[in-house]
């Protein structure tokens, strides 16, 4: 088992370099989910933990692990795969959720239902 | 065989996934995945899922139809980078980085395949600053919000002619 101190400089920076800027990436959508204003713009920062912010950390995982040899690295594609498909879905659960109380309560920051469609006589 | 296996590419995808996790290729991975993706399958035929365009194996894995894949996955990738920067401006407050309001645009769609338009909504709500939140089947039309809308005319021209065009090429 060989630990950090074995990877050459060569692979350490870009390793380095790609986990600051997904944490930094998870920083910033944290931070979006506190200071955007109302649901429907926080909806919009944890998209941006889950793409790039996601995705950086895994490509340096990719990176640090593919150096080492200890591991096969296609195990960051699935995580990636895993991620990027679940979690639009519970982003949109979330806002159709809201969406429909909003909706009932009859506020008037959410476009009402569109009327029915005409019946074909 | 169509009763044992109705969704073959499913259950090989399954197999597939259930080596890649167990980083095994030995018989008891083998036999144990084969048993999970079969199982698999009996849970989709149980979910009733629509069916898609009748398509054959040849026809779905057409170099065409593969290279759209390609081009649509690239697109993806660079939108993703676009986005994200362009949200993670907004979010920091940066001087210039927010020309425009939040708000609701309503988008005609012409799709109606049912793949097609998930699709889409992965698309569009994995892309910082938008998200899908809507869809009226009778009218065709979908609800997306917008974190940083200047004119609704633009959202449905990038949704329309970006998105949909690629996306109906593969799945209708």
């Amino acid at each position: 088992m060989m630990a950090a101190a074995d990877l050459p400089l060569w692979a350490a920076v870009p390793v380095a370099l790609l986990l600051l800027l997904g944490s930094g990436l998870a920083l910033i959508g944290s931070i979006g989910l506190m200071r955007l204003g109302g649901f429907y713009d926080r909806v919009h920062a944890p998209a941006v933990v889950s793409t790039l912010g996601i995705g950086s950390v895994l490509l340096g995982s990719m990176l640090y692990f593919s150096v080492l040899q200890t591991r096969f690295v296609l195990h960051e594609i699935l995580i990636g795969a895993f991620v990027v498909l679940t979690t639009p879905v519970t982003l949109m659960l979330l806002t159709r959720a809201a969406l429909y109380r909003d909706r009932r309560d009859g506020s008037d920051e959410v476009p009402p239902l569109p009327d029915p469609p005409p019946r074909d006589e | 065989m169509r009763r044992l296996l109705p969704y073959p590419l499913l259950a090989a995808a399954l197999l597939l996934l259930w080596l890649l996790l167990q980083e095994s290729l030995s018989p008891a991975a083998f036999v144990l995945g084969s048993v999970l993706a079969v199982a698999c399958g009996f849970v989709f035929v149980a979910l009733r899922l629509p069916r898609s365009g009748s398509r054959t194996l040849a026809m779905r894995f057409a170099p065409g139809r593969l290279m759209a894949l390609a081009a649509l996955l690239r697109d993806v990738a660079v939108e993703v980078l676009r986005s994200n920067n362009a949200v993670a401006r907004i979010i920091l407050q940066l001087p210039g980085a927010r020309s425009g309001r939040s708000g609701f645009v309503v988008i005609p769609l012409d799709m109606r395949d049912p793949y097609g338009l998930a699709a889409l909504a992965c698309i569009l709500t994995a892309t910082p600053g938008t998200v899908w939140v809507d869809y009226n089947a009778a009218r065709g039309t979908m609800l997306l919000h917008v974190l940083d809308m200047i004119d609704e005319e633009q959202w449905v021209r990038i949704v329309k002619d970006k998105w949909e065009r690629q996306l109906m090429n593969l799945f209708e």
